[in-house]
């Protein structure tokens, strides 16, 4: 089970803040990627953004970073903080 | 020793903050601070109060990490970092970088790489309301240069 958790104006622009997902097959964030992508229109034009950022258990991450059950992944947009 | 890094809604008190970096600190000769605020005016749009949302768990360890590196970096005494949530009206403190050091040089140079990385690592976002309506801020490539820069 991975716990996938969306933040700011992502998080609006899906109208979701957490999700669960349980799928062994999605090895790597890009995997989860196009897993989340695939849901609908509206979520294949937010995970379409290539400034979209990654966090997994609270370190930022690439693409190719491999995630496994247990894990929590962030996604969100660039941060403005300060 | 106190806490280095506060994520708080409350305000908080520049005398109180240097009052703590000083106390029974006699071996640093230089403090300095920053404290950023919430301006009435963002590219041209009037702005009325700002938002700050976080990713509780993450801001923290992100802030630990940019604190041990300037530490790593220079030979500094004392770090504070506070930053605040939730909504915040113009004029009000957003934001505080601490650092004490035995000579001057060091204590601003981590000061300034310590708010240069938190604007471009820190999971924190701002949502700005203005007489326009209410949008979130877009990061600056402006930000990201500085950054780089060290």
């Amino acid at each position: 089970m991975i716990n996938v958790v969306f933040f700011a104006a992502l998080r609006e622009q899906l109208d979701c803040s957490e999700l669960l997902i349980n799928d062994d097959n999605l090895k790597t964030v890009a995997d989860l990627k196009t897993h989340l992508a695939n849901k609908n229109d509206q979520w294949q034009h937010v995970f379409a953004n290539s400034a979209l950022l990654t966090a997994v258990n609270h370190d930022m991450v690439n693409n190719d970073h491999s995630i496994k059950s247990g894990d929590e992944v962030a996604f969100f947009p660039p941060v403005t903080g300060g | 020793m106190t806490q280095e890094i506060s994520i708080q809604t409350a305000d908080f008190s520049l005398a109180d903050e240097v009052t703590l970096l000083e106390k029974d600190n006699a071996i640093d000769g230089a403090v300095v601070t920053f404290t950023g605020r919430v301006r009435n005016n963002n590219e041209g749009k009037e702005v009325t109060s700002l938002t700050l949302e976080h990713y509780p768990g993450m801001t923290e360890k992100s802030l630990a990490k940019i604190i041990t590196e300037a530490k790593e970096r220079w030979c500094i005494g004392r770090v504070k970092v506070i930053h605040r949530v939730g909504e915040l009206f113009l004029g009000d403190q957003i934001v505080f970088v601490g650092v004490t050091s035995k000579h001057r040089q060091d204590a601003f140079a981590a000061n300034e790489f310590i708010m240069d990385y938190l604007k471009v690592q820190a999971p924190f976002w701002k949502k700005e309301a203005s007489k326009e309506g209410v949008n979130w801020l877009e990061a600056k490539t402006s930000d990201e240069n500085k950054a780089a820069k060290w």
